[in-house]
């Protein structure tokens, strides 16, 4: 060793200390901005939330700058457990989780429909992509308005089959209905599926741009071996196709699953989680109880968000074992 | 290819582009829907004619109305100033970050790249009130930079995981026979490895500016008065403000949705590779 750390010819006698180490330095220098920012507003705030979640706290602080937050161990989780907005978050959650997962095969069946190559195909596949570039709260409007008894389109329908048009003598117009229109997003029963088939429309569109750029590397020669030896149809779809597009899958299953756990704009836009609280999701409960109208509940609403983390959590396990294990697998 | 491909010019084919307008037409039903709805007059809406033929084209005065009957413009111009920030700042650090995790081979350069994988992942919630209590204690609350930096920050975590796969699958020998020249770190990241990411960067960009643009959670819990909310937070306020004046409000929705629609529709191949985080190839 000694001979090696003497200067010796490989390494002149002025290189110092950084410029030996200069490959186990230098990493660190270019991750430095990005981790330190990404720890300040990312990582730090994951754990101060855990932290809160055993307070009982307003927000607010005392004339000498200190928090004026109580510590009251786990008693938000209690109150959690008999509370039933909470409840019903939940399983609105797991009605959203459930239902999302539809985008993955429409996605997949849109996909296999626009797999064509026709003249002006590639603004049809653009076109139908459209839902998913608009934000969330637009498609929230545009839906909220879609669904509306009295002037939006699903009203309109009804009434031009369910109704009788009757115009009085000021010429205002009123409708004779066998059975008044649907109020979706008034109706505890169905305003959650209401906005869940709202959320799909953009997630649909997103599915399918995953599954056409899988189908344009689905290997052709398998295609056509599969093909001489007489597959086709469903055969087909499930034995050689699908499992060459399982990346994509895969992308499409975590953006999903995501997407149905993030819900949040379009019940904002659409319900605020009425009626009576029923198409109230963790992630809009969480926002109304921390930052709502009758005062700010700072520790029992990062309880909520603690309960979201931690099935997300789950999934997140999950997406990362599976990436462990392509990491191994290309090394 | 899957399905089998059919011939343009058989009968097959024929039916088949024939279907294509209509199955469109049908999945954007509600876009053109709101699309009508914002070039009809008001009168329209009242009088039960939604869906039909609009009784007069009143394009320009629905949409100069939405600029001057409300606060439109601004809260467009916030959108801006929020959103380009946001996207020069996280990729910028992606960039760097994503070399130095593709590059070295150090012990923890896996679980940190995991880290920035999984913070990507993470439900908003659960960083909702400490980011709200430290914009608030550091004066950032209610700003433009308050947003702008919490969306630099986030976004860096989905930057950092694409740039780090797109920089690993650019061959290695590279960097190597530069280092063998003796070219310093930061000459390689900066004449040899930028260049070569320039796609990256692009898909990065476009996408991170739809996120940024499109985001209505933040715009809620980082501000409090109109002066710095943006175009989406804007469209709700609007939505209050123009009761039962749907045209108006359709035309702003459309208005908060034409620059990402732009961006994707300029820049559609970089927005697909981003979109399928660069997995799909």
């Amino acid at each position: 060793m000694a001979v090696i750390d003497a200067p010796s010819i490989t390494t002149p006698p002025q290189a110092g200390w950084l410029k030996r180490n200069k490959l186990s330095i230098a990493p660190w220098i270019f991750l430095a901005p990005a981790l330190a920012f990404f720890t300040l507003y990312v990582v730090m705030p994951i754990f101060e939330s855990l932290y809160l979640s055993l307070f009982e706290w307003n927000g607010l602080y005392d004339a000498d700058g200190n928090s004026t937050a109580v510590y009251i161990g786990l008693e938000n989780y209690a109150k959690l457990w008999d509370d039933p907005n909470f409840r019903t978050s939940l399983v609105n959650n797991l009605l959203w989780l459930f239902l999302f997962f539809l985008a993955v095969p429409l996605g997949l069946l849109i996909a296999l429909f626009l797999n064509q190559e026709m003249p002006g195909m590639r603004i049809y596949k653009s076109l139908f992509f459209f839902p998913f570039v608009i934000s969330q709260v637009v498609v929230g409007l545009i839906f909220g308005w879609f669904y509306n008894p009295d002037f939006g389109v699903v009203g309109t329908i009804w009434k031009a089959l369910f109704c009788e048009e009757t115009v009085n003598f000021v010429g205002n117009v009123t409708f004779k209905c066998s059975s008044p229109p649907p109020d979706i997003l008034s109706s505890p029963e169905f305003a959650t599926y209401g906005i869940i088939a709202a959320g799909l429309w953009p997630q649909i569109a997103y599915c399918m741009i995953l599954y056409l750029t899988g189908l344009n590397n689905v290997a052709a020669d398998q295609i056509e071996a599969a093909r001489l030896d007489g597959a086709k149809g469903w055969k087909m779809l499930w034995y050689v196709v699908l499992p060459q597009l399982r990346p994509a899958t895969f992308i499409a299953v975590v953006v999903t699953v995501i997407g149905a756990l993030r819900s949040f704009d379009m019940i904002a836009i659409m319900t605020q989680g009425g009626p009576f609280g029923s198409t109230n999701v963790l992630a809009y409960y969480m926002y109304e109880v921390a930052i709502s109208e009758y005062g700010e509940r700072y520790g029992y609403g990062s309880a909520v968000a603690v309960v979201l983390f931690a099935i997300m959590l789950v999934f997140i396990s999950y997406f990362l074992w599976r990436m462990y294990q392509d990491e191994k697998g290309t090394r | 290819m899957f399905p089998r491909p059919i011939a343009a010019a058989s009968p097959k084919g024929i039916s088949y582009q024939a279907f294509l307008p209509v199955a469109l037409l049908i999945w954007l039903i509600p876009l053109l829907a709101i699309f009508l709805t914002s070039i009809r007059p008001g009168a329209d809406i009242n009088s039960g004619n939604v869906f039909g033929i609009p009784s007069d084209f009143v394009f320009i005065e629905n949409y100069t109305a939405v600029f001057t009957q409300s606060e439109a413009a601004m809260y467009l111009w916030n959108s801006v100033k929020i959103t380009v920030p946001s996207v020069l700042i996280s990729v910028s650090l992606a960039c760097l970050a994503g070399y130095a995790l593709a590059i070295y081979k150090f012990r923890v350069a896996l679980p940190l790249f995991f880290l920035f994988v999984a913070g990507n992942f993470i439900p908003f919630q659960i960083l909702m009130v400490p980011v709200r209590d430290m914009s608030v204690q550091s004066g950032l609350y209610d700003t433009i930079a308050g947003q702008y930096l919490f969306h630099a920050a986030f976004q860096t975590g989905f930057c950092t995981l694409f740039m780090r796969n797109f920089i690993k699958a650019l061959p290695f020998d590279l960097v190597e026979s530069a280092r063998v020249e003796g070219v310093a770190e930061w000459r390689i990241f900066w004449f040899v490895v930028l260049p070569l990411v320039r796609p990256a960067i692009a898909a990065l960009a476009v996408l991170i500016f739809t996120f940024v643009w499109n985001d209505f959670f933040w715009a809620n819990v980082l501000t409090q008065g109109e002066g710095a909310k943006p175009i989406t937070a804007g469209v709700r306020a609007l939505n209050g403000q123009f009761v039962n004046n749907w045209h108006l409000v359709s035309a702003a929705s459309l208005l908060a949705a034409v620059p990402p629609v732009l961006m994707f529709f300029l820049m559609q191949r970089h927005f697909i590779a981003g979109l399928t985080l660069g997995a799909v190839k």
